[in-house]
């Protein structure tokens, strides 16, 4: 049983249809009670880091979810801006991240004219590190990119793997329990699919 | 190696899925769904859906039909037909598509596109351009599948679109749709040229050679119907789509 955080993200939907495709159950929910038996969490997420940080305080669940990820160590995979909320703060805003990876999130700032803002494309990425995400991945994985800003961890470590677009940057983050993608596995295909089951089983 | 997007589109009549030749005599196709399922198993880049009587019947989205299909998505998803207004694009959103193709609401109501990039990021907000010849010769802007006449000249409508939000081009060409002739590239250098939205070409592909072409022309991804779900010229119905290899081979590395 997956518990996605509901706190008004746009992309929920194709995460709940790509899990039921899958066979794994999940909830949508923002109650403190729900949370706090959660086993395992994704925080989806499109658009204004802001606009999300500012919903997901609404919530008023950021409490449980810091006690959850950091004590309890439940897995936590974040989706696009879910994942770049993983971090300290980003450049399209001000408000602060959760701060649970020591990253800052970037704005994309391209020398070449014909690569556009938003990256907004597939993207073939495997890890560089050995990841419970990626076991038994399929050959070339690639996964599908909407995005104009990028996570840049500050510790090496905390890359799982990197694509080139104008340069390289970070596909996705893995901190011991904590798990961020950039891309959306939900819309991934097989990829996708195969990701997502492996967080499942994690 | 660089990727691009090789999007099929899917021209629904309300539920049915048909394939249209310069936007008339449409020909019935199938079941959308079972398409979209095939497409699937092809890995396509992303599909975009459209209802091409919607405006002209004067109907809202078919919403339960767009979740049942969205539900089988597993690529990002768009869909265009009928949509005047930010409750309908909001709705489309919950549904679990990606982006929304808007058209013929625009040039009444530019201000669909500020309000719908503000809430859900302009990149998810795709404006399609139906361009058609006139009795000169010389491309115009039409709106409701070709039959009324957009007043502005194209630079001053693209213009407009890149000052309210707009994310996506979707360029479509009537007099070429449905007949294989190529696209026109000259067209789309031409619109790649006014603004920085990026543009998806459409209209006439006759195969893997005119996306490549499409991408040397300033393209930024491209798009076809027929070339997808018929088998050759001949017009046997076959939903179909490049595999990752004559992807790389004929297009990734070579532009």
């Amino acid at each position: 049983m997956i518990t996605i955080i509901d706190y008004g993200a746009g992309n929920v939907k194709s995460v709940e249809n790509m899990l039921k495709k899958i066979g794994v159950e999940s909830i949508l929910t923002n109650k403190i009670e729900k949370i706090k038996s959660a086993t395992k969490l994704i925080l989806p997420g499109v658009g204004h880091f802001d606009y999300g940080m500012q919903n997901l305080q609404r919530t008023g669940i950021i409490e449980t979810l810091d006690k959850k990820v950091l004590v309890e160590k439940t897995p936590i995979l974040g989706i696009c801006l879910g994942s770049q909320m993983l971090g300290n703060q980003s450049e399209e805003g001000i408000e602060k991240g959760l701060g649970w990876i020591d990253m800052d999130v970037k704005k994309f700032n391209l020398n070449d004219s014909s690569l556009k803002v938003p990256h907004m494309n597939w993207s073939n990425t495997t890890p560089n590190k050995k990841s419970k995400l990626f076991e038994s991945m399929f050959e070339n994985p690639r996964f599908y990119f909407v995005h104009s800003y990028f996570m840049s961890p500050n510790n090496h470590e905390d890359t799982l793997c990197s694509v080139n677009y104008g340069g390289n940057f970070v596909a996705a983050v893995e901190k011991e329990n904590i798990y961020g993608v950039q891309f959306h596995p939900e819309k991934s295909h097989k990829f996708g699919m195969k990701l997502l089951e492996n967080f499942a089983n994690i | 190696m660089k990727r691009i997007r090789v999007i099929p589109v899917l021209t629904v009549d309300n539920e049915k899925l048909v394939k249209t030749i310069r936007f008339k005599k449409p020909n019935y196709i199938g079941d959308p769904i079972n398409a979209v399922k095939i497409f699937n198993n092809k890995e396509v880049d992303e599909i975009v859906l459209l209802d091409i009587t919607a405006t002209k019947e004067k109907r809202s989205p078919n919403f339960s039909f767009i979740e049942e299909i969205c539900s089988e998505a597993f690529m990002p998803f768009a869909y265009g037909g009928g949509i005047t207004s930010i409750q309908q694009i909001e709705q489309l959103f919950k549904l679990g598509i990606e982006k929304v193709v808007l058209n013929s609401c625009i040039e009444d109501n530019f201000n669909l596109i500020t309000e719908a990039s503000n809430i859900f990021g302009s990149q998810s907000i795709v404006i399609s351009l139906d361009f058609k010849k006139n009795i000169f010769g010389k491309y115009q802007l039409t709106k409701e599948s070709g039959s009324k006449k957009i007043q502005y000249s194209i630079e001053d409508y693209i213009k407009k679109l890149e000052l309210h939000g707009a994310g996506e081009i979707f360029l479509n060409v009537i007099d070429r749709d449905g007949t294989y002739q190529d696209y026109d590239y000259n067209l789309i250098s031409e619109v790649a040229n006014i603004t920085t939205i990026p543009v998806v070409a459409c209209g006439g592909a006759h195969s893997i050679e005119s996306f490549k072409n499409a991408i040397n022309s300033s393209a930024s991804a491209v798009a076809a119907g027929s070339l997808f779900v018929y088998r050759g010229r001949t017009k046997g119905i076959l939903i179909n789509y490049p595999t990752q290899d004559q992807l790389s081979e004929e297009i990734f590395n070579k532009i």
